[in-house]
């Protein structure tokens, strides 16, 4: 078995720590040069060195919410591809999106996607099943076979598409209760949201985009939350984005509500002034909000109302980009800046400390998703999922070094903080001096 | 003047004036008997139009053709377009045959200005209207409509529509008319009141340089012009409104409301006329209504800023320009290719 010894990283930000991997386990840790070589027969004999130099030493990130586009969207990301990139911004899991082609709404969907991920090596694939079939939000996808299968699927959501009828969002709320399931919700009521191309207020009214009114995401958050309660199941909203949601989630929560919560790098960092500029590469949805919203946002996921960062990495193809606003896909991709954007966002300003990012965007991830071996401490006996960061660096978001197959990102030619430098998937590198092995 | 023409509010007041001059100007060529100037011979200008328009892309027709340019019809339907061609690829596709100046009408908000700041084209835009968003020559129009009407014909030149006081009538939601309106207007000195069901008015207006209202009949006492704006049948489908016959009575234009305008106000309307809805027959008729005079005008401003835009001089100034000679050339390109 190999063993690797990282030497003065810091531990959650912490005082530098020597860490020694085994094989697929940390075998020990200790203040800089410190292991107690003579307990339980370690040896540093044989071990690959690798100097951290004060670099900042994480649990590997868990991203609750990444689109890898296959089967069917190829051209855009491959399993292959899309934990590749994973792996470049320091993820060890990635939970696949179910809005493929086909859905991933059977067992065999999901367990074909469970395997690639397996086969490659890169990061852990953990395929979230649609709640209904086809993503069509009339009928229940069998949510039992796919958390038997293989994949032992444990979160069930159809986003991009809402589940807006009240009666199947209740039954599937109540129906993963049985096997510890959870649904995550795209909250977008669809009849408010019809034609909207961008978030409703000041700038959509001067542009002439159709309008994305914040109240389309609030108005399903608060039923949601309310139908949790009622049925007494846990819920997840994907992608919060208004400052409105925020409010909500926060009184669910001070009611006792089983209900947890992600936000995107982007929705913390860019505001709907972007959209000015007419390139689609800001368009997404949920649509970049207001600077009123993006501080609430912040605030939230520096307090905890919001439990965890998700990237919501969604690649298109070039042309699906290069053309008029209303004609664009919508989406970003996100895993290889995700850390970055934290990095800018909530640690260089203070909300947030290391330990508080390995927290949202490793400890809690694992924690919703039950990604079992993802989100543990960095300790002896711990699996070895682990992410190093240079968290000195600064550098200009350059896409064309991404090891996704797309590169539809809103940061090209903006500086950022921070850079993965070493991944560890159990044991093994999939990134070194941030280069993918 | 800028390289391209997408929104009215990228214009300064110097400018507007400016093209409204200018277009005094070309309004005189309409009076000879051979309505013709060569100032863009040799120069071509393709009209591409995705969307249907009749009368905006005759008046740009008419325009480019007595200024003598070499004229180029692109309608989307039964070209590449309708086979999945993208914008890009339309746009390059003529640029490749050579063209000077693209003037778009399209159906999604920001193409116009996609098409000017993306890198695909090297031609000047001019925007004929996109989306919801902007017609920028229809508000320079309605300017100069405005300016020969309440200032005069002579009288206005050089000057702009300080203190005149403008309502806007109708679905200014859905209107990319208003949009450019208010933006220019106000960059004109004129004070813009808007009108209309709180559901045709947008959320977040409250930012827009002008005042809103509900009520037209206590607004119109206090307008020197009364631009109504077409409202689509469709939209009470959407619940935008009840019925035909609520708006009209709330918010159409009829010979009882229009005599509670001040005596020398005008009438204004873009077109196409949905007469019985927005505005009565006897009003659309009337000497005050203005809408025949816009179209004629329509023109006349479209030559001006073509020659403002185009440098209004010959073609060779594409490799040489003088700047002394035509100042809206000599801008230096600044966009990434």
């Amino acid at each position: 078995m190999s063993k690797i010894l990282i030497r003065g990283a810091k531990v959650l930000g912490g005082e530098p720590q020597d860490v020694l991997i085994d094989g697929e386990t940390i075998a020990a840790t200790a203040r800089q040069g410190e292991i107690d070589w003579s307990g339980a027969g370690l040896s540093a004999e044989g071990a690959e060195v690798v100097e951290a130099d004060g670099k900042v030493l994480l649990p590997g990130l868990v991203d609750l919410h990444t689109h890898l586009r296959e089967p069917g969207r190829e051209d855009s990301e491959t399993v292959l591809t899309g934990t590749r990139a994973a792996a470049s911004g320091g993820y060890t899991a990635v939970f696949a999106m179910a809005n493929t082609f086909p859905v991933a709404d059977t067992a065999g969907v999901v367990e074909q996607v469970w395997r690639l991920g397996r086969e490659h090596g890169y990061c852990d694939v953990q395929p979230i099943g649609a709640v209904t079939v086809g993503l069509e939000g009339r009928k229940l996808a069998e949510l039992g076979a796919m958390h038997e299968s293989a994949a032992g699927v444990t979160v069930f959501s159809d986003d991009g598409k809402c589940v807006d009828d009240a009666v199947i969002m209740r039954r599937a709320l109540e129906y993963v209760k049985a096997f510890g399931g959870v649904v995550a919700q795209h909250a977008q009521e669809p009849r408010l949201t019809e034609g909207a191309q961008m978030n409703e207020g000041v700038v959509s009214a001067e542009l002439g985009l159709g309008g994305w009114p914040a109240v389309a995401e609030e108005s399903i958050i608060a039923r949601d939350v309310l139908l949790a309660e009622h049925v007494g199941s846990r819920v997840h909203i994907c992608h919060l984005s208004t400052a409105g949601s925020v409010e909500i989630v926060r009184w669910a929560k001070s009611r006792g509500i089983d209900v947890t919560a992600e936000v995107t790098p982007h929705h913390l960092l860019l505001t709907d002034e972007l959209v000015r500029t007419y390139n689609p590469v800001y368009k997404v949805n949920p649509p970049l909000r207001t600077e009123r919203d993006v501080r609430a946002l912040r605030e939230a996921l520096a307090d905890g109302t919001i439990d965890i960062v998700a990237t919501d990495h969604a690649p298109h193809p070039h042309e699906d980009k290069d053309c008029e606003w209303a004609a664009a896909a919508m989406g970003m991709v996100g895993l290889e800046t995700a850390l970055s954007v934290v990095q800018a966002t909530m640690v260089d300003t203070g909300l947030l400390d290391w330990s508080g990012v390995a927290d949202r965007m490793s400890i809690q991830p694992a924690k919703i998703g039950r990604a079992t071996g993802h989100g543990r401490p960095v300790s002896a006996g711990e699996p070895a999922n682990l992410t190093l960061v240079d968290t000195a660096y600064r550098g200009f978001v350059d896409p064309a070094g991404f090891a996704s197959r797309s590169r539809n990102t809103p940061y090209e030619g903006r500086e950022l903080p921070g850079r993965v430098t070493h991944t560890w998937l159990r044991g093994k590198a999939t990134l070194v001096d941030g280069k993918l092995a | 003047m800028q390289r391209h023409l997408i929104s009215a509010a990228d214009l300064t007041r110097d400018d507007a004036v400016l093209i409204l001059d200018t277009a005094e100007e070309m309004a005189r060529v309409a009076d000879r008997p051979i309505k013709k100037l060569p100032t863009l011979r040799g120069r071509t200008v393709v009209n591409l139009f995705f969307e249907d328009s009749t009368r905006t892309r005759i008046s740009f027709e008419a325009a480019e053709k007595r200024l003598s340019a070499d004229v180029i019809n692109f309608s989307a339907k039964g070209s590449s377009v309708s086979k999945g061609e993208s914008l890009k690829d339309t746009a390059q596709t003529l640029e490749a045959m050579g063209v000077d100046a693209v003037v778009i009408r399209h159906g999604a908000s920001g193409a116009p200005y996609r098409l000017a700041n993306s890198g695909w084209i090297d031609a000047a835009v001019i925007n004929a209207g996109d989306g919801t968003h902007q017609h920028p020559t229809q508000a320079l129009l309605d300017a100069f409509t405005m300016r020969r009407r309440l200032v005069g014909r002579d009288a206005g030149l050089g000057r702009d529509l300080a203190g005149k006081r403008i309502t806007i009538v109708g679905d200014v939601l859905h209107s990319r008319v208003a949009r450019s309106n208010v933006d220019l207007l106000h960059t004109l000195g004129a004070e813009v009141t808007l009108v209309a069901p709180p559901t045709l008015l947008p959320v977040g207006i409250e930012s827009w340089p002008c005042e809103v209202s509900y009520d037209l009949d206590s607004t119109l006492p206090k307008s020197d012009a009364v631009m109504m704006l077409r409202v689509q049948r469709e939209r009470m489908n959407a619940a935008f409104f009840p019925t035909e016959r609520e708006y009209s009575r709330r918010y159409g234009l009829d010979a009882d409301r229009m005599a509670k305008m001040p005596e020398n106000a005008i009438v204004m309307h873009p077109g196409p006329m949905v007469r019985g809805m927005e505005i009565t027959a006897e009003v659309a008729d009337s000497d005050r209504c203005t809408a025949v005079e816009q179209v004629a005008n329509g023109v006349s401003i479209r030559m001006a800023v073509l020659y403002l835009l185009l440098g209004g001089a010959v073609a060779e100034t594409k490799a040489a320009p003088d700047a002394n000679h035509a100042p809206a050339a000599t801008q230096t390109r600044t966009e990434e290719k």
